[in-house]
């Protein structure tokens, strides 16, 4: 199998991986019900996305047969995922994770080895975006934030937003629509700038790439650099691009 | 997909203390690599087993495209991948060849490879 021994990212099948791959890394989507997850994961997956039913407890799980799981608690999720082959043998997959406090339990098995989160933001309803943004600080990840804008978004200043979701000075904010895939691709740029950024500023042991070093001290890493403050100024300029 | 009825195979203890001990050798999180051997699976694979066994083809998979293709719970692949392991049917891999650490030559080369696909 893996047949694709060409440039080809993906195997003949779409779904095996090609023997190239080398390292996998993920990022988390993340964000409230309805902001765009996974309309921003579709539009740079190389992959139809897809996903997997979780169970909210790993208590009691019984693997039954073809039919699936039995398990005592009936609480399931459905967690969307997208993958994206990058140069030189690097599978980037990211995960569309809810943000309510409900899904504590899943977060930390889903967050374990990520690089960061891109936390997605509509500014219609900040509000109900506190809770993602309390697990992703809670977990120690390294986040940027996007800003959905919908037609009838009001405008706020960056100092507005940036005052009313708590940020810390080095958090990048910057602007998206999750359809497009330029602008997909930029937001998750802004957020692995940003973790590199930190990791000079912090030692080798800044980002959260390896598995187990997902650093207490990530959150506060990201000192502001000369780079990532143009970027989040021209960035995050509350332009109303709805169409 | 096919595969034969068996006993019900229940998930191991480790599982149910929530993923904190996990299977020798391997510690398989969401992207552990699993490919799977040539041929067709050896008789008497519980069927749980053999569906795992005949979505890897040969190939490789995650273990979370695994999961979304059998549509199975991830902690249940888990527990299947570390028993097709343990029979030698399945290799498994961590997501990051540890040669591929410290991360920061991995972070560039992520930025570069995002910076590649803008059209
Ligand atoms: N204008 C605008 N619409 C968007 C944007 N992102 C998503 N949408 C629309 O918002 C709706 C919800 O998007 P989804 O991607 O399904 O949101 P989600 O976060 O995956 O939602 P759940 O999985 O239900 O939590 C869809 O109709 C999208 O087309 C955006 O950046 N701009
Ligand atoms: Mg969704």
């Amino acid at each position: 199998m893996a047949s694709a021994p060409s440039s080809s990212s993906t195997s003949a099948d779409g779904l095996h991986l090609p023997d190239t791959t080398r390292e996998l890394v993920k990022i988390l989507v993340a964000g409230p019900f309805g902001v765009g997850k996974t309309t921003l994961i579709d539009s740079v997956s190389e992959i139809r996305p897809l996903h997997t039913e979780e169970h909210l407890s790993e208590a009691s799980v019984a693997v039954d047969d073809l039919a699936g799981v039995r398990e005592k608690t009936t609480t399931t999720v459905a967690i969307d995922f997208g993958r994206i082959s990058l140069e030189a043998g690097i599978v980037l997959y990211l995960f569309g994770t809810p943000g309510q406090e409900r899904f504590r339990s899943l977060w930390a098995d889903i967050a374990h080895g990520a690089l960061g989160a891109l936390v997605l933001v509509d500014t219609r309803r900040i509000d109900d975006s506190f809770d993602v943004l309390g697990l992703v600080e809670e977990s120690g990840l390294p986040y940027a934030v996007a800003l959905n804008t919908f037609p009838d978004s009001r405008q706020y200043t960056v100092e507005q937003l940036r005052g009313s979701l708590d940020l810390e000075p080095g958090t990048p904010m910057v602007v998206c629509d999750a359809r497009d895939t330029n602008s997909s691709v930029d937001a998750l740029l802004a957020l692995v700038q940003n973790l590199l950024a930190g990791q000079a500023a912090d030692g080798p042991a800044g980002a959260g790439a390896v598995p187990e070093a997902v650093p207490e001290a990530a959150t506060e890493a990201t000192t502001e650099t000369e780079a990532l403050a143009g970027a989040v100024e021209s960035g995050a300029a509350p332009t109303p691009e709805a169409r | 997909m096919t595969g034969r009825r068996s006993g019900r195979p229940l998930v191991p203890a480790y599982l149910s203390t929530g993923g904190v001990a996990r299977p020798r050798h391997t510690e398989l999180e969401r992207l552990s690599l699993l490919t799977g051997g040539a041929g067709p699976a050896p008789d008497g694979l519980p069927a749980a087993r053999h569906a795992l066994y005949d979505v890897l083809d040969g190939g490789t998979l995650t273990l979370v495209e695994a999961a979304a293709l059998l549509e199975l719970p991830v902690s249940a692949v888990r527990v299947l991948a570390a028993e097709l392991a343990e029979q030698g049917l399945v290799s498994l891999r961590p997501p990051v060849p540890p040669a591929a650490l410290p991360a920061s030559d991995l972070l560039k080369r992520v930025a570069d490879g995002l910076r590649a696909l803008k059209q």
